[in-house]
């Protein structure tokens, strides 16, 4: 039997005496993707930087691809890949070299920097510093950081929230259901959502309102969240 | 180990060469001090204590400038964030980052030494010159070790830019003094001689301490 992707038991995570997880629990498949829906500041994107081994876990048991966090951090790191609000990009250097540099830490080859630039169909605009950029081309580049090592397990972080429809279709094969990967995708659009959805996380106030399998998920449970 | 450090010394000097954000702020900042002690003190020479004083203190405090500068793009734009999630030693980053601060330094003081010696210095350079360039570069290596520990903690903090030059400046006396007194006798106008044994041994000591605190807790202030 393949070892669970994620393992989440009881976590809790806060910010001073602000808690931001509470009690959260769940278990999901290689190759499964997880939905986290949730209002502002619920903490889906603190969810996230816990599995990326960016944030301690201040209580439960946290494993990613079979090894425990924090102890275990340095066995994840170079396997997840993390698609936030922020590109982790430098604006002052062009997309090429921005992936280059990613590349180098990763040890990826100048190949694979070549092959998604043109997947992100920004072999055009490569040589030009990030901020000449539109927030949309930004993105694409973040995407293809985000793959750059071609990870195991995808963090997503409203991944398509700077993208056209032309740019989402393009990135789909990449981080979209196609992908063979292990996806959490935090999102705010329950229909885009529940399609990509193997199982489902619903978060208020830090705390889980709503874990269950997709298929057992309609739109207006997820439009409760909200209310 | 190697290739992290290159590439991230690679991009920090590329994205200073694209900013000229830290080494043209500091290499003004040096000059224009001197200009200001030239009229202050009125006086169109100095040599001796006052000189190796004036010349300490004000790359001190050029350096300060750098050293808050040192992390911002990072903590700016996500850098800690993409370095953390990559599998590689942390370390890399505090030897690149004093790297970085080395060479701003060095080119600091590429302007800044012949701007002193044209400004304000008395005795001519020319003969301790090499010997100059020794101790300087024995107090580069500490501001370098000392000026990255204190930008990588002040960074994370609301009061970066207070927190930064409060936590250096004490930190950073013993090089000053150190420096200083190495300094001075090359700058004699009677008797120019070679700097005292004691106070080369004293800035390599502080050298050696500080990179090796700032080696064993750099990777903690990398944690959350």
């Amino acid at each position: 039997m393949s070892v669970p992707a994620l393992e989440v038991e009881g976590l809790a995570r806060h910010y001073g005496e602000r808690e931001a997880l509470s009690d959260v629990s769940l278990t999901l498949g290689a190759g499964q993707t997880l939905v986290v829906f949730g209002p502002n500041g619920a903490g889906k994107t603190t969810l996230l930087r816990v599995l990326a081994s960016l944030l301690r876990p201040h209580a439960g048991e946290v494993r990613v691809l079979g090894s425990r966090l924090p102890d275990e951090a340095w066995a994840v790191r170079g396997r997840v890949g993390l698609l936030g609000h922020e590109p982790l990009l430098y604006r002052e250097l062009t997309a090429r070299e921005n992936l280059r540099y990613h590349a180098r830490l990763h040890g990826v080859g100048e190949e694979r920097v070549t092959e998604l630039l043109e997947a992100v169909a920004m072999t055009g605009r490569c040589n030009e510093p990030l901020r000449t950029l539109s927030r949309g081309m930004v993105q694409r580049v973040a995407v293809a950081r985000a793959v750059l090592h071609d990870p195991l397990l995808l963090l997503l972080d409203e991944p398509t929230s700077n993208l056209d429809p032309a740019a989402v279709e393009l990135v789909a094969p990449l981080i979209g259901r196609g992908s063979p990967r292990t996806r959490v995708i935090c999102s705010h659009d329950p229909g885009g959502g529940l399609a990509q959805a193997d199982l489902v996380l619903g978060l208020r106030a830090g705390r889980p309102a709503l874990l269950r399998s997709a298929a057992q998920v309609t739109p207006s449970d997820i439009a409760e969240l909200y209310r | 180990m190697r290739r992290t450090v290159a590439a991230l010394l690679r991009k920090e000097l590329l994205v200073e060469l694209r900013t000229l954000e830290s080494v043209p702020g500091m290499s003004l900042f040096a000059v224009t001090t001197f200009v200001v002690f030239h009229f202050a003190l009125n006086r169109s020479s100095v040599e001796g204590d006052l000189a190796s004083g004036i010349l300490w203190v004000t790359l001190l405090f050029a350096a300060i400038l750098g050293v808050n500068r040192l992390f911002v793009a990072d903590a700016d734009q996500g850098g800690f964030d993409g370095f953390l999630l990559a599998p590689v030693d942390r370390s890399a980053m505090l030897v690149a980052k004093a790297l970085t601060l080395l060479a701003y330094l060095v080119v600091l003081e590429l302007v800044a030494v012949p701007a002193f010696a044209l400004l304000l210095l008395g005795p001519p350079l020319g003969g301790a010159m090499p010997d100059l360039v020794g101790v300087l570069l024995l107090g580069d290596l500490g501001v370098a070790a000392v000026g990255t520990l204190v930008a990588a903690l002040a960074v994370r903090t609301r009061a970066r830019d207070l927190l930064g030059p409060l936590l250096a400046l004490p930190l950073l006396v013993p090089i000053v003094i150190g420096g200083a007194r190495a300094t001075s006798p090359l700058f004699a106008l009677a008797h120019p001689a070679g700097p005292a044994a004691r106070w080369l041994l004293t800035l390599g000591l502080y050298d050696l301490v500080f990179g090796l605190i700032a080696y064993a807790v750099f990777d903690f202030l990398l944690e959350d």
